[in-house]
C-alpha cells in the first residue's frame, strides 16, 4: 500500500484516555511533497493524532514508520530531531521569552559553548520578515497580539521542518492575507518535498492548498480522498456523517428593527482604549462586529459587559442607565459574555462539565441560594442534548474535552443564566462545520426568544449570514454600521479597509 | 533603557537607597568595610539564595535549603573529627551527596507530578531528620586547613575585607549568571517556568532540567552548607533553620516572580544585600528590640514588594 | 470492582483513609491497649483519644488552610497568627478582663484581622500568596512578642483555660471545637454555593470573574477564615499550658497543616477540595507520631520517618505511581 515515496505511514494506531477512545485503528499515509489535510468534526480525534505521531501521547496500538522503519518518539524533542516539527492547535509558545528565543528554542546558535544572542536575533528577524513581521525579536512574546504569535509559531514550525511540517489549525486567528502568505510558504516547502500535515475548520482553505484529505470520524478512519475529486458536499457528509442542514433566516430590515424596544444602548461611550461610539441592539436583533484582529472588538465586548470601565458617556439597558462596578452586577442585570480565549477566561479546567454549566446561573442565583444537585444533573443533561456536546458523562472535567466542545459548554453555561444581551467573542473560532451550523442555528433561535446578541467575530461569512446590524471596527473606533441587505461579505470587507 | 530589566533597576536603586540612609544618620556606616561585610556576613545566604532563583525560576520552590545547609556541615564535622578525613575530600563528598539528593527530590517531583512545596518539605524533613541521626549535639571543626581558609583573603582600601566566603559566592554569582542567560539550560529554565505544557511541546526534556534544577538548587546548598562552616567551626543539625524562607524572601525582593518564568540571578544578590543592610542598620541604631527587629523586617518585604510592583507597573505603562 | 473503575472521588479520598486504617493498625500491633478507652467519671479516655485531642490544633489550622489552598493560594502565617491570638487574649486576661465572651473575642478577632490583612494582600493587591503571608509569618511573632512585651505571660482564668483542657460529652474539648468548626464550614460551603465558587476561583480565577463571581472577595473570605480557624487553635495551645509563649506557640505547625491538607489529597494548584480528608490528613500526621513513639524508635529518627511516611503517601495518591505498580506487575506475570 505504501508507495516509495510514503514519507510518513500510521496503520491501525489505537489511543485511548480513561473512559475514551481517542482512535481507534486509524491509518494514515503522507507522502513526500504533499499537502495533505486531516479532516472531522470537533473530536473526531485529529489532535490526538498528530500527538501521538509526534510523542506527545505514547500511542496503545499500532504502528508507526518515518521513512519506512518504525519509530517510538517519547516527547516532541524526539520528534523533532527525527525531522518532524509540529506547530500545536491553539498557540503553544513561550510567553516569557523573546520572540527570538521562541524562534531558536532548543536549536539555539552557540558560539565557545555560550548562546550567541545576536547572531539568534539577527537570523530570527530575518526569518520573520519572510512573514512580513517586521518586529522587535527581543521583546518578550506576550508583548505580541495573538495573530503575530501564531505566525511566530509557523516560522518555528516551518524553519525547524526536515522530513514533516504538522500544523493543526493554524489559520484560526489570521486575517485573509496573511492566510494567502502562509499558503505560499506551504507550497513553497511541498515543492521541496516536504510532507505537511494540515488540520483546519475551513473547507475552501482546504481545496485553496491541499492534494489529498484524509477524514476522521469519533476516533476512526473514514477515508482518504483526492482533494480534486471529492466535492465539498461530500466531504462535510464524510466529516458528519450526514447531509449539513443550511439555516435559512429572514433578516431583520431597518424597519421592522425600529419598531422593536431597544434593549440596549451605549451612547458616545469609551474605555481607556476605544474612542468613543455609540452602538444600539434590539431585543431579537443580531449585532455583529467586525473588523480585524486588535481593531477593538474584543475591547468593545469587555466595556459593555462592564470588565473595563466606561470613561465617558452612558450605557442603557431597557432604557435604564447601567454602570457596573464589578461583573456580577452586569450578570444579574442580564447580560453573558462568552471570552475569546477560552483556555485562559472560559472553562474552569479541572471542574466538571456540569459544574461549568452551571455556574453563570448558580452565580446569578447568589452564594445562599444553592441550586439543588437534582437541578444540577437536569439542566446539564439538557444542554449536552441540545447542543450535542459529545462527551460520555457530565461529570469529567472539562478540560478532558476537544476544544469545539469546550466552547459549547461555555455557551451552555450562559445560555443556562437566561441572559437579555449576550455578549459572544469570536464563538466559533475552531468550532467544525456541523458545530458551526448548530451554532449559529443557536444564535437564530434565540434571538426569535427575544435575547439581543452581540458577536464580534473575524469571518465575514458567518458575520452575513446571520447578523441583522454589521458594526464595522477599525483601529479602536467604529467606522461604519450596515443593515439589513446592505450587509455582503464585500460591503464589509471595504469597510475594514477603510474604502467606501 | 530595557523594559525587560525594570525590576531589576528598581531593587538596585532601592539597595543604594537604603545604603545611603544608612550612611546619612551614622557615622561609619558608608564606608566600603561596611559594605563588604554584607558580603562575608551573607555569603552562604547568596549562594543558596541563588540556587533557589533557579528553582523559582522554573515555577517550584525548595524548602529543603536551610536543612541541606545543615546536614552538610554535619557530615563535614563528623567526617573531620571522627574518621579523620581531610575537609576537601570531605567537601566533595557533601557536594555530590547534597547534588543526588536534589536530583532525587526533582526525579520525584517530576515522575510522579507531585507538588514541589510538599516534596522539598518531605526533603527539610528528611535531611533535618538525617543529621540529628548522624549527630545530635554540636560537632566542633578543628582543622588546619579550615583556620588557613578562614584566614585567606585580601585587604581592601579603608579596613574592608574581600575574604574566601566573599570570593566563592561571587564565583557561584558569575556561575550562575552563565548558566542562566548564556547556556541552552538556562533558556529551558525560564521556559518551564513560563508555561511546561508548552515547553514541552517546543522539545524542551523537561524531565532532565526539572531534575537538574533541583539538583543545582542542593549543591548550592551544600555549598553554602560548606561555607557556614567557616564562620561557625562547627557541624550543628538545629543550624540553619528558617535560611530557606530568608532565601525565598531574597529571591522575591530581587524581582523574581514565585510564579516562575521572570527574574534575574543577580536581582538576588541585592535582594540579600538589602536584607543584609536591614540588619546592619539594626544593629547600628542598637535601641531595638528583637521583636520589632522581626516587624520592621516583616513591613519592609511588604513595602518593597508593594514599591516595586508599583514601579514596574508604572514603567511598564509609560 | 477494580481500583481503575472508581470514580476520581471515590479513588481520592481512598488513600487518605487506608493511610489513617494502617496506621492505626500498626499502633494496635505495637501496643494492643491503644484501641480500647476506659471511661472514668464519664470521660473517655485512651490512647485514640489522645491522638484526636493532639490533632486538634493541626485540624483546626487544616480546616482554614483547605479553603485557601483550593483557591489557588497559602498561608504560611497562621502559626504566627495562633500565636498573636494565643497573646491578646492572654493579654485581656491579665490586663484583668474576667468576661469570657471578651477574651475569646478578642483572640477571634486578632485572627480576623490577620486574615483580613493577608486577604486583602492576596485578593486586592494581587501579592503572590507565600510572599503576602510570609510578611504575617515573619511580623506576626514580632507582634505577638510585643503584646507579651518578650515575655512568656502566664494566666488563670477557669472558663478560658476550659478551651483547652475541659471536657464536654465525655470527650476533650478540643476535639469538640474541631467538629463544631468542621461542621460549621461544611454546612457554609456545600449548603450554599461558596464552595462552588472557591472552587471555581482556584480553578480558574479570571474565568471565575467572567462569570461574574467575586473573586477577590472569595480570596478575602478564605483568608479570614483561615485567620479564625488559627486563633482558635492559638486559644487552644494557650489554655492548654495556661500561657502564651510567642516564641514557641504554634511553631512549624502552618508545615502541619499544608501537609495535612495535601495528604487528604487536594492539590496545592487550587480546585477541588474536601474539609473532611484534610482532617484525616491531620489525624495521620498524629498517629504518626504516636507510632514513633510507640514503637520505640529513639527520638531523634522521628524526623526521617516521618520524611519517609510523607513520600509514601504522597506516591499512593499520584497515578503514574499506580500504572508504574500496574506496569510492573504485568512484566512479572509474564516473566512467571
Ligand atoms: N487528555 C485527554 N484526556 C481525556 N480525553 C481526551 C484528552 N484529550 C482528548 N481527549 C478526548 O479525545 C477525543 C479527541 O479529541 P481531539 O482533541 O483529538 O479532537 P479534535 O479532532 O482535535 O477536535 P477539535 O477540532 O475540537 O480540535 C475527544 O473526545 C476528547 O474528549
Ligand atoms: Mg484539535
Amino acid at each position: 500500500m505504501s508507495t516509495d515515496d510514503t514519507v510518513l505511514a500510521l496503520r491501525g494506531v489505537v489511543k485511548t484516555f480513561p473512559g475514551v477512545k481517542a482512535l481507534n485503528g486509524v491509518d494514515f499515509t503522507l507522502r513526500k511533497g504533499e499537502i495533505h489535510a486531516l479532516l472531522g468534526e470537533n473530536g473526531a480525534g485529529k489532535s490526538t493524532l498528530i500527538k501521538v505521531m509526534t510523542g506527545v501521547y505514547r500511542r496503545n496500538g499500532g504502528i508507526i514508520a518515518l521513512d519506512g522503519t518504525e519509530i517510538h518518539p517519547a516527547n516532541t524533542g524526539d520528534a523533532q530531531d527525527l525531522g518532524i516539527s509540529t506547530v500545536y492547535q491553539e498557540v503553544n509558545l513561550l510567553p516569557n521569552l523573546t520572540v527570538a528565543q521562541n524562534v531558536f528554542l532548543e536549536r539555539e546558535p552557540k558560539r565557545f559553548g555560550i548562546i550567541d544572542w545576536r547572531r539568534m536575533n539577527r537570523e530570527a528577524r530575518e526569518l520573520l520578515l519572510g512573514y512580513d513581521l517586521d518586529i522587535d525579536v527581543t521583546a518578550p512574546l506576550n508583548s505580541y497580539s495573538v495573530a503575530v504569535q501564531q505566525l511566530i509559531a509557523i516560522a518555528r514550525g516551518v524553519s525547524m521542518s526536515a522530513k514533516v511540517l504538522i500544523l493543526d489549525e493554524p489559520t484560526a486567528s489570521l486575517d485573509a492575507e496573511e492566510v494567502a502568505s502562509l499558503f505560499n510558504i506551504m507550497r513553497d516547502l511541498r515543492d521541496r518535498g516536504i510532507g505537511i500535515v494540515f488540520v483546519t475548520h475551513f473547507l475552501d482553505q482546504v481545496y485553496a492548498v491541499c492534494d489529498r484529505i484524509t477524514i476522521l470520524r469519533n476516533g476512526t478512519l473514514v477515508g482518504e480522498y483526492e482533494a480534486a475529486t471529492l466535492s465539498q458536499q461530500d466531504l462535510v457528509s464524510h466529516m458528519l456523517g450526514k447531509e449539513l442542514e443550511k439555516a435559512v433566516h429572514e433578516k431583520v430590515g431597518q424597519a421592522e428593527a425600529q419598531t422593536r424596544e431597544t434593549l440596549f444602548e451605549l451612547n458616545q461611550g469609551s474605555s481607556d482604549v476605544l474612542e468613543p461610539l455609540d452602538i444600539s441592539v434590539c431585543a431579537g436583533q443580531v449585532v455583529g462586529l467586525a473588523g480585524l484582529l486588535g481593531s477593538g472588538r474584543t475591547e468593545l465586548c469587555k466595556l459593555v459587559f462592564g470588565v473595563d470601565e466606561l470613561s465617558q458617556g452612558d450605557a442603557k439597558l431597557n432604557n435604564q442607565s447601567i454602570r457596573f462596578s464589578n461583573t456580577r452586577q452586569a450578570v444579574v442585570a442580564g447580560l453573558g459574555l462568552c471570552p475569546e480565549d477560552r483556555k485562559k477566561d472560559g472553562i474552569l479546567g479541572p471542574m466538571s462539565i456540569r459544574e461549568n454549566m452551571i455556574m453563570a446561573l448558580q452565580n446569578k442565583r447568589g452564594w445562599w441560594r444553592y441550586i439543588p444537585m437534582k437541578k444540577q444533573r437536569e439542566l446539564a443533561e439538557h444542554y449536552v442534548k441540545v447542543l450535542k456536546i459529545a462527551t460520555s458523562d457530565i461529570e469529567k472535567p472539562i478540560n478532558q474535552l476537544s476544544g469545539g466542545n469546550q466552547q459549547k459548554v461555555i455557551l451552555a453555561r450562559w445560555l443556562a443564566a437566561e441572559p437579555k444581551l449576550m455578549l459572544l467573542d469570536e464563538p466559533t473560532r475552531g468550532i467544525d462545520v456541523g458545530a458551526h451550523a448548530e451554532i449559529i442555528q443557536l444564535i437564530r433561535k434565540l434571538c426569535d426568544d427575544g435575547l439581543g446578541l452581540l458577536v464580534a467575530s473575524s469571518e465575514l461569512e458567518e458575520l452575513v449570514e446571520f447578523a441583522d446590524k454589521v458594526v464595522v471596527m477599525r483601529d479602536r473606533r467604529k467606522v461604519a454600521e450596515l443593515s439589513g441587505s446592505d450587509i455582503s461579505q464585500q460591503t464589509i470587507m471595504q469597510a475594514i479597509a477603510g474604502q467606501s | 533603557m530595557n523594559k525587560k530589566f525594570l525590576p531589576l533597576y528598581v531593587t538596585s536603586s532601592l539597595f543604594v537607597l537604603l545604603f545611603l540612609v544608612g550612611s546619612v544618620q551614622f557615622e561609619n556606616f558608608g564606608t566600603l568595610r561596611v559594605f563588604m561585610n554584607l558580603f562575608t556576613d551573607n555569603a552562604f545566604l547568596i549562594i543558596a539564595a541563588i540556587g533557589m532563583t533557579f528553582v523559582i525560576l522554573s515555577g517550584g520552590i525548595d524548602l529543603s535549603v536551610g536543612s541541606t545547609i545543615a546536614l552538610s556541615g554535619v557530615i563535614i564535622s563528623v567526617l573531620l573529627r571522627d574518621y579523620g578525613w581531610h575537609p576537601i575530600p570531605a567537601f566533595a563528598f557533601v557536594l555530590v551527596l547534597g547534588t543526588l539528593f536534589g536530583a532525587a527530590m526533582g526525579a520525584i517531583i517530576h515522575f510522579y507530578q507531585l507538588q514541589p512545596f510538599i516534596v522539598t518539605l518531605a526533603g527539610m524533613f528528611f535531611a533535618r531528620g538525617l543529621s540529628s541521626v548522624v549527630s545530635e549535639e554540636s560537632v566542633p571543626i578543628t582543622h588546619m586547613f579550615y583556620d588557613n581558609v578562614a584566614m585567606f583573603g585580601f585587604e581592601l582600601p579603608g579596613g574592608a575585607w574581600l575574604g574566601s566566603s566573599t570570593i566563592i559566592a561571587l564565583v557561584v554569582l558569575g556561575l550562575a549568571i552563565w548558566l542562566a542567560n548564556f547556556t541552552r539550560f538556562g533558556g529551558r529554565v525560564y521556559g518551564i517556568g513560563g508555561d511546561a505544557q508548552s515547553a514541552a511541546l517546543m522539545g524542551v526534556p523537561i524531565a532532565r532540567t526539572t531534575i537538574s534544577v533541583y539538583a543545582l538548587s542542593s549543591f548550592f546548598a551544600a555549598l553554602s552548607g560548606i561555607v557556614f562552616s567557616f564562620y561557625t567551626f562547627s557541624g550543628y543539625s538545629l543550624a540553619a533553620v528558617g535560611v530557606e524562607l530568608d532565601a525565598i524572601a531574597a529571591v522575591v525582593i530581587g524581582g523574581t516572580l514565585l510564579t516562575g518564568g521572570y527574574g534575574y540571578v543577580v536581582g538576588t544578590l541585592f535582594g540579600v544585600l538589602i536584607m543584609g543592610v536591614v540588619q546592619t542598620y539594626i544593629s547600628f541604631d542598637g535601641t531595638l528590640s528583637s521583636w520589632w527587629t522581626k516587624i520592621v523586617i516583616g513591613l519592609l518585604l511588604f513595602v518593597f514588594i508593594a514599591l516595586q510592583r508599583y514601579l514596574v507597573r508604572r514603567g511598564t505603562k509609560a | 470492582m477494580r481500583y481503575k473503575d472508581l470514580s476520581p472521588a471515590v479513588r481520592r479520598s481512598l488513600w487518605p483513609i487506608i493511610g489513617l486504617f494502617v496506621l492505626l493498625l500498626a499502633n494496635v500491633l505495637i501496643s494492643p491497649e491503644f484501641f480500647s478507652i476506659e471511661i472514668k467519671d464519664g470521660r473517655f479516655y485512651g490512647s485514640l483519644i489522645d491522638v484526636m485531642n493532639r490533632a486538634a490544633p493541626v485540624a483546626l489550622l487544616a480546616i482554614g488552610m483547605t479553603l485557601v489552598i483550593a483557591t489557588g493560594g497559602v498561608d504560611l502565617s497562621v502559626g504566627s497568627v495562633m500565636a498573636i491570638a494565643g497573646a491578646v487574649s492572654a493579654g485581656l486576661i491579665v490586663g484583668g478582663v474576667d468576661n469570657i465572651a471578651i477574651v475569646i473575642g478578642g483572640g477571634l478577632l486578632a485572627g480576623v484581622a490577620a486574615g483580613f490583612v493577608n486577604g486583602f494582600l492576596v485578593g486586592y493587591f494581587g501579592i503572590q500568596p507565600i510572599v503576602a503571608t510570609l510578611i504575617l509569618m515573619v511580623a506576626g511573632r514580632g507582634i505577638a512578642q510585643l503584646i507579651n512585651s518578650g515575655q512568656i505571660v502566664t494566666f488563670h482564668h477557669e472558663a478560658f483555660e476550659y478551651l483547652g483542657v475541659g471536657y464536654l460529652f465525655g470527650l476533650p474539648f478540643p476535639i469538640i471545637l474541631v467538629i463544631i468548626t468542621f461542621v460549621l464550614v461544611q454546612l457554609l460551603m456545600r449548603r450554599t454555593a461558596l464552595g462552588l465558587f472557591v472552587e471555581g476561583v482556584g480553578a480558574n480565577a479570571s474565568a471565575s470573574h467572567y462569570i461574574g463571581i467575586n473573586d477577590k472577595l472569595i480570596k478575602l473570605m478564605v483568608y479570614c477564615v483561615s485567620g479564625l480557624c488559627a486563633a482558635v487553635a492559638g486559644m487552644i495551645a494557650a489554655a492548654d499550658i495556661g500561657g502564651s509563649d510567642a516564641n514557641n506557640a504554634g511553631l512549624w505547625l502552618e508545615l502541619d497543616a499544608i501537609l495535612a491538607v495535601v495528604i487528604g489529597g487536594a492539590s496545592l494548584m487550587g480546585g477541588r477540595f474536601s474539609v473532611f480528608l484534610s482532617i484525616i490528613g491531620a489525624l495521620i500526621i498524629q498517629a504518626l507520631t504516636i507510632t514513633i513513639i510507640l514503637s520505640g524508635v529513639p527520638p531523634k529518627f522521628n524526623l526521617l520517618i516521618k520524611a519517609a511516611a510523607i513520600i509514601v503517601i504522597l506516591l499512593l495518591q499520584s497515578p503514574e505511581f499506580h500504572r508504574q505498580i500496574a506496569r510492573f506487575k504485568k512484566a512479572g506475570g509474564a516473566q512467571s
